[in-house]
């Protein structure tokens, strides 16, 4: 199934949704119990030996393996019925190898000695044959071996130990929340994922690890028969590296929107029935919201929505594999040049700190260790509106005179080879004391957003245009209704040289981006961004409604 | 080996209905072998080669479905795969919009395939990677591209007596070629049945003359401009015509959330819509872009008018939705084929006095689905054409359109040409809509 053709089975405005994994789209279907097995740490050894022995044997200077188990779970329903279960299994092993100064890579489901064993040989074969037409001899970053490590999300419960049943009863009591508050339709869905990855390298290193992530949403349709007019509300849910206690809500976790907005805002849980219902209010709402006249407000933008302006806008310009040029063709390349950092050109005003994390509790991005070995940590990408570092992996180091990894390798499965991938790129929260309601009241003309919306951005990271899922309009520092019909414009360097002021500490949460794709051919990768609400002056808002 | 005859295959599919205890089952056997090879910085960065077979089945009890694969053929495997399939039936909940499995089915003649195509080895994917490097680097160039290429096959049958088989072959290629100081990119995309018509060294050539000429581009003001949108600037990337037939949809109009959707309740369908120069079908047995005889669930491809003379035909159907609608239900064929004219690329841009020549659009998303208004932006070769000649490079652009509205504004329509499996003619548009301008290259 194509990802045009998921979008309209499901109706839920996916934006961002990359989705080979899921095996809604054809992958091996399992029984759900089945996701509840685990492969034992010291059988995981064995077999991996066995690959790392065959590389070098066959001659290969380095290689690391990854014996993967990638279980996923799906539940599509709309209004009062399920219209999907799909609990999935992909287990396998890549071997990936150095030969000759050139990489190889081979994947198999033959999960044996023999099996591995025999795919490395086929890996440093490729790197031999590659190494003809190679002109860049690869260079690793060097990297102590762990021994026998592991690692776990810090998870209270496993979103797959929860009862089928449990999970769309959920579902099925928010989509009748919406209808109750008036949706002409409603959508939902409940996205899990637990990766259970070995790794193991030629270092040294023997790592363990067992990733979990969750993503509830949905999108509300309001429609008016009489004047042809609909509209959707999403969810303002998040995806998380979190277990199911992110399905139950806490009072300590939501956060009260701005005066006039109803909206809540949700930490590390999510009330799906309370935002259902104001979401069927909202999009019934927007039916009949007044539309934006164009041009210079200023922005209070939640982090809900914000996080994806992160994302595209210092996510993806600062990756050093697009800065490098190995995207060209497809995702792109960076206007944050080598040469460009070097100029010292301000990438954001003075109180614009950007910082890349591996580590961060509850992120969809936190691992111990990434998929080349790499212990993760944190480090400063943007410090006092400055950029001052990149997001890059062992082989790109000394590219950039650097000679460590930042623990940013990972591949969406055992059979697609590791390539450098975004890192949780989060903005720093402000350091006086501010709520959104603090900030809203010192500004005249503006506009209030939350949630993600359209989004398109160039191939440079220069020129991007986003939408939303709630527009607010504040007078006179005051929210004073819904708009409609708003989307803004903006260049990435004047956009964050225009960052007013930043919401305190208490006010920080974080978006996902859970199927992110780059790469040829295209992987997906889950990454977080975190922010509080944020203030942009003077940004050029467009209006999008149109006469056909 | 991923690719099985006819007969092997539907004899691994009887073998598995045998097994079934099920009101109905359908089992579904899908074969792949495909290599790519990718290259930037003038240098192959990464080559891969896989291959696949795996089994679908589905079983049903009463509105009560289950599906589980597998990809080990053992009489063992094969069982337990149907008694998976059994299990997950009976844990599900009925499904109120169930429709019977289809019976017995007569299919065209597919012709999407090519012996040459499934005989690619990883030679000749290094030699494409070679040749196009090899261009780039004697004319101080940087070549970044990809080429894939693979061959495949689906066999479906069922408890009803459907019985369908079908082999494909694809081969997909694109090179962005850019100048070292990042100043000039230029971009080149194809795909095919048959490889004996790809040449690496012809598209690396119209990459790399792009590139070498979108060097110093120059600014003009955003505004509604006179366009010629070259055929990967109107499909690839999901792009406009692709979002205007995926937005074909029955189900979607009827409930009153689509452009197609009228005030006060029903459907466009019938009515004019676009410019009466607008035709848009489906044909699995087009030549130059063949398609898919069959759909997931078995039912026939066949010609089908989408849009025609600017009247909207047919609509999307799913079996559902066409038994609820009492319509007939639509098989979805992967391929569309908008008509044209005669005219090559470099005629339109001769006829054309003053306007723009835009090579690809890029990040494409949607801003309005009540108007199908798009956003996104020009990429990797955008010229100013004056008096009927390229005058210089410009800026790239965001614009923000609508498929409907482009439709209506046609000055003129070029030769088809095959892209993404589909056939589409460079289109001159009047009044295209650019909104800001963009710094990237």
């Amino acid at each position: 199934m194509k990802r045009r053709d998921f979008v309209g089975l499901t109706g839920l405005a996916t934006g961002a949704l990359f989705l080979p994994g899921f095996p809604s789209l054809g992958g091996t279907l399992v029984h759900p119990e089945r996701l509840l097995e685990t492969v034992d740490p010291a059988v995981k050894k064995r077999l991996a030996d066995s690959a790392l022995n065959a590389a070098k044997s066959a001659g290969a200077s380095y290689a690391d393996v990854r014996i993967g188990r990638y279980l996923n779970q799906s539940i599509f329903t709309r209004e009062k019925q399920v219209q999907n279960i799909a609990s999935g299994e992909s287990f396998g092993a890549g071997v990936r190898v150095i030969a000759n100064g050139t990489w190889g890579f081979a994947a198999t489901n033959t999960v044996t000695e023999a099996g591995l064993a025999k795919a490395a040989q086929l890996a440093v074969a490729i790197a031999k044959a590659n190494a003809k037409v190679q002109k860049e001899q690869v260079k690793l970053a060097p990297q102590k071996g762990y021994g026998e490590v592991s690692w776990k999300t810090p998870i209270v419960q496993s979103a797959f130990e929860v009862p089928i049943a449990q999970k769309v009863d959920l579902l099925l009591s928010a989509n009748a929340k919406a209808l109750e508050n008036g949706a002409s339709f409603v959508n939902s869905a409940l996205f899990q994922v637990n990766e259970q990855k070995y790794f193991a390298s030629t270092d040294g290193s023997y790592i363990d690890q067992d990733v979990h992530r969750i993503w509830p949403t949905f999108s509300v349709t309001a429609v008016d028969r009489a004047s042809g007019k609909f509209r959707t509300r999403e969810a303002l849910s998040s995806p998380m590296g979190l277990g199911y206690e992110y399905m139950v809500p806490k009072a300590q976790d939501k956060i009260a929107g701005p005066a006039g907005s109803g909206l809540t805002g949700y930490k590390n849980s999510y009330d799906i029935l309370e935002d259902a219902a104001l979401a069927a209010k909202q999009a019934k709402e927007k039916l009949t919201a007044k539309s934006v006249t164009p041009g210079k407000y200023d922005l209070v933008l939640d982090p809900n929505h914000l996080g994806l302006t992160i994302h595209e806008s210092v996510g993806h310009a600062t990756e050093l594999d697009r800065v490098l040029g190995y995207e060209a063709n497809y995702a792109g390349t960076s206007f944050a040049t080598l040469e460009w950092k070097k100029q010292g050109k301000p990438y954001g005003s003075k109180i614009v700190n950007i910082v890349a994390d591996k580590t961060q509790p509850g992120s969809l991005g936190a691992v111990g260790y990434d998929d080349e070995g790499v212990k993760t940590g944190q480090w400063d990408i943007i410090k006092e509106g400055q950029l001052v570092d990149y997001q890059k992996i062992r082989d790109q180091a000394a590219m950039v005179g650097q000679d460590h990894s930042d623990g940013c390798c990972y591949a969406q499965s055992w059979q697609d080879v590791q390539f450098q991938r975004m890192a949780n790129i989060s903005l720093q929260p402000g350091k006086q004391k501010m709520s959104v309601d603090d900030m809203i009241k010192n500004v005249d003309k503006g506009i209030y957003i939350a949630g993600r919306g359209s989004f398109s951005i160039d191939q440079q990271r220069y020129n991007f245009q986003f939408g939303g899922t709630t527009f607010h309009a504040i007078e006179k520092g005051k929210i004073t209704g819904m708009i409609e019909d708003v989307a803004y414009q903006a260049n990435t360097q004047e956009f964050w040289n225009s960052c007013a002021a930043i919401c305190d500490q208490s006010d920080y949460r974080m978006f996902g981006s859970f199927f992110d794709g780059k790469g040829q051919p295209s992987q997906v990768s889950a990454v977080s961004h975190g922010s509080s609400t944020t203030r942009f002056n003077g940004v050029n808002v467009i209006n999008t409604a149109r006469k056909i | 080996m991923p690719i099985l005859s006819q007969d092997e295959a539907q004899a691994i599919l009887k073998k598995v209905l045998s097994y079934s205890q099920a009101d109905e089952c359908a089992a579904t056997l899908r074969g792949r072998t495909s290599g790519n090879i990718r290259y930037a910085r003038n240098t192959v960065s990464t080559a891969g080669q896989s291959d696949n077979v795996s089994l679908a089945v589905e079983s049903r009890f009463g509105k009560r479905s289950g599906t589980a694969t597998c990809n080990q053929f053992d009489d063992a495997t094969l069982r337990r795969c149907v008694q998976r399939a059994e299990e997950i039936a009976r844990l599900a909940p009925e499904d109120p919009e169930y429709v019977a499995m289809l019976g017995p089915q007569q299919y065209l003649v597919p012709k999407a395939y090519a012996a040459s195509t499934a005989a690619i080895t990883p030679d000749v994917r290094a030699q494409a990677a070679a040749d196009s490097i090899t261009m780039c680097e004697a004319r101080k160039l940087t070549a970044a591209g990809f080429l894939e290429d693979g061959a495949s096959f689906t066999a479906l049958r069922n408890s009803k007596g459907l019985e369908a088989y079908e082999q494909s072959t694809n081969v997909d290629f694109s090179v962005t070629v850019r100048t070292p100081d990042g100043k000039g990119s230029g971009y080149a995309v194809a795909d095919f049945t048959d490889v004996k018509a790809f040449d690496a060294k012809a598209l690396t050539k119209r990459a790399a003359d792009k590139a070498a000429g979108s060097v110093n581009a120059k600014a003009l003001e955003p505004g509604k401009y006179t366009v010629i949108l070259e055929p990967a600037a109107l499909v690839s990337d999901e792009g406009l015509l692709n979002r205007l037939v995926y937005a074909l949809d029955a189900r979607e109009a009827d409930e009153g959330r689509s452009f197609l959707s009228k005030k006060g309740g029903g459907t466009k369908k019938g009515e004019k819509l676009f410019d009466s120069r607008v035709t848009i079908y489906s044909d699995p047995l087009n030549d130059q872009a063949p398609g898919s005889v069959f759909d997931g669930e078995g039912l026939p491809v066949k010609r089908m008018p989408w849009i025609e003379k600017g009247v909207v035909k047919n609509l999307y159907y799913s079996r559902y939705w066409a038994e609820k609608s009492k319509a007939e239900a639509t098989a979805f064929s992967g391929n569309f084929i908008m008509e044209g004219g005669t005219q090559s690329l470099e005629e339109m841009i001769k006829g054309t006095a003053k306007g723009i020549l835009v090579t690809r659009l890029w990040y494409i998303r949607d801003v309005d689905p009540q108007t199908l208004l798009v956003t996104g932006l020009t990429r990797d070769g955008t010229f100013y054409i004056e008096n009927g000649k390229i005058k210089h490079p410009i800026k790239n652009f965001r614009f923000n359109e609508s498929p409907i509205i482009m439709l209506n504004n046609i000055e003129a329509m070029g030769k088809p040409q095959r892209l993404g499996g589909n056939l589409v003619p460079p289109l001159k548009i009047r009044d295209f809509t650019f909104t800001s301008l963009s710094d990237a290259v």
